[in-house]
């Protein structure tokens, strides 16, 4: 194969002055702030939504329901298309104008990524307060908590810990989601790496680095949430099965 | 929503009906060949050879860490020169056919996992039990452990081959013309994104949510076993 190997193009300048790993680092960066920002997000919403699933009130239950059947079976790329080129025309005039021309483009991008990880963060949070035994409610109700109450201090703490596991690998997925966004015009790292390709055309090297980053991003956030995993671990109490360690 | 224009739709439904159409064609070769290919790693990574093991683990490893617009990508420039170095003749593939590679040898790692647990989910007797009955190690698998993996694992394999029907939407980061890319065109030559996105979205909406119920029912009736 007379495929020409340049490690060094890396540190080649660019036509804005910079050097391609100025390109990547920067990709990076993007990459970071826009998943930790939508998994925020996904966490809060996901984990009200998983309660409301719980709860005896059923049309609750229907809401939240609902809400994961839509946002898990439309492709991630049409829901962003949606957030962006539909939803504006969609609303009062003024609203569609301001997010057309104000409201950063990246903003847009962390809430259909948000939204669309919320479903998925729902299903564990729901998965993980039904297979707690239902004494622990009823002890609750019994010691004269409220409803709120029970899931407040008795529920969630073990129900978060039972899915851990499960919402490290979300955390690890929601890396890899993020790169669809460049769809949008993010310039996150594969933004970056498609721009880099066109320029450059060293596909193999470009490849192997963008790769190893993803690697390294998945990498990072399994050993944080392993961390954590072992910090809130109850003392005498075996949760979550084989965990990831 | 006041000037919400079916027409649009209408008239492009052929276009469209086309893409949906190629979309359909990619995920099914995707997912007969992804399981074919997943459970043969997944029989690797369960033998006592180290070897096959790793190859298995690496391949599943890698796979699963790297975003698919990136290999869909990545495969639809790189296997052109793989090609030419193979048969030393420029061979152009085109966006459309690298697809059913990438997606058959992507989705293979998700479906090794998933046959992995269901083989992992057959009791040890099985094993021990057709080995009894003087079978080979082939014959012990063919005959007794898969068809069991197998059932234990359709619903699970059916909800990734859900999941691979939406991520074939992807295939816009090469241009290939897919479902969501064939209303992308249309949205760019006729300026109605709110008729095409929308439709996009209530068609995928509709296909998936009556499969993923279709496959909560099969998953009631099989789950009798043992």
């Amino acid at each position: 194969m007379d495929y020409h190997w340049d490690w060094l193009f890396f540190f080649r300048e660019t036509d804005d002055g910079l050097k391609y790993y100025d390109w990547i680092l920067s990709g990076l960066g993007w990459t970071t702030l826009v998943s930790l920002a939508s998994l925020a997000l996904a966490l809060a919403l996901g984990s009200a939504l998983g309660v409301m699933r719980t709860t005896p009130k059923r049309w609750l239950v229907a809401i939240g329901d609902a809400y994961v059947d839509v946002f898990r079976n439309i492709p991630l790329i049409v829901q962003l298309f949606m957030w962006f080129f539909v939803v504006p025309e969609l609303v009062p005039d003024r609203l569609g104008m301001w997010m057309k021309q104000d409201l950063p483009y990246v903003v847009i991008a962390v809430v259909g990524l948000g939204l669309y990880t919320a479903a998925r963060i729902a299903e564990q949070v729901k998965a993980g307060i039904n297979s707690l035994s239902r004494g622990q409610r009823n002890a609750g109700l019994a010691l004269g908590l409220t409803e709120w109450q029970t899931y407040r201090h008795v529920r969630l703490p073990m129900a978060y810990r039972i899915v851990l596991p499960a919402m490290t690998s979300e955390a690890m997925n929601i890396f890899k989601n993020s790169a669809v966004t460049y769809a949008v015009g993010i310039l996150e790292l594969y933004f970056q790496y498609k721009q880099i390709i066109e320029k450059t055309s060293q596909v193999l090297e470009i490849t192997i680095v963008v790769t190893l980053a993803y690697f390294a991003l998945a990498f990072l956030m399994n050993r944080l949430l392993a961390f954590i995993e072992r910090r809130t671990r109850v003392p005498g109490l075996i949760v979550g099965g084989k965990g990831s360690n | 929503m006041s000037d919400f224009d079916f027409s649009v739709i209408l008239e492009n439904w052929g276009f469209l009906a086309q893409g949906l159409r190629y979309t359909v064609q990619v995920t099914i070769t995707a997912m007969l060949g992804g399981i074919l290919i997943g459970t043969v790693l997944a029989l690797m990574r369960l033998s006592s050879l180290p070897p096959l093991q790793w190859f298995a683990a690496g391949y599943v490893n890698i796979f699963r860490s790297v975003p698919l617009v990136q290999v869909i990508l990545a495969f639809y420039l790189i296997l052109p020169m793989v090609l030419q170095m193979i048969t030393g003749k420029q061979m152009p593939i085109g966006a459309a056919n690298s697809a059913y590679f990438t997606f058959t040898v992507f989705e293979a790692a998700y479906y090794s996992e998933i046959m992995r647990s269901g083989i992992q989910s057959v009791p040890r007797g099985q094993v021990a039990a057709g080995y009894a009955m003087g079978f080979t190690y082939g014959q012990t698998m063919r005959l007794v452990v898969l068809p069991q993996a197998f059932r234990n694992m359709l619903p699970v394999l059916l909800t990734q081959t859900i999941i691979l029907f939406q991520d074939v939407s992807l295939v816009y980061a090469i241009g290939a013309t897919d479902f969501f890319g064939a209303a992308d065109k249309i949205t760019q030559r006729d300026l109605r994104p709110v008729e095409m996105y929308t439709t996009v979205a209530v068609v995928y909406f509709v296909i998936c949510f009556t499969l993923s119920r279709l496959v909560k029912l099969l998953q009631s009736r099989i789950a009798i076993i043992r």
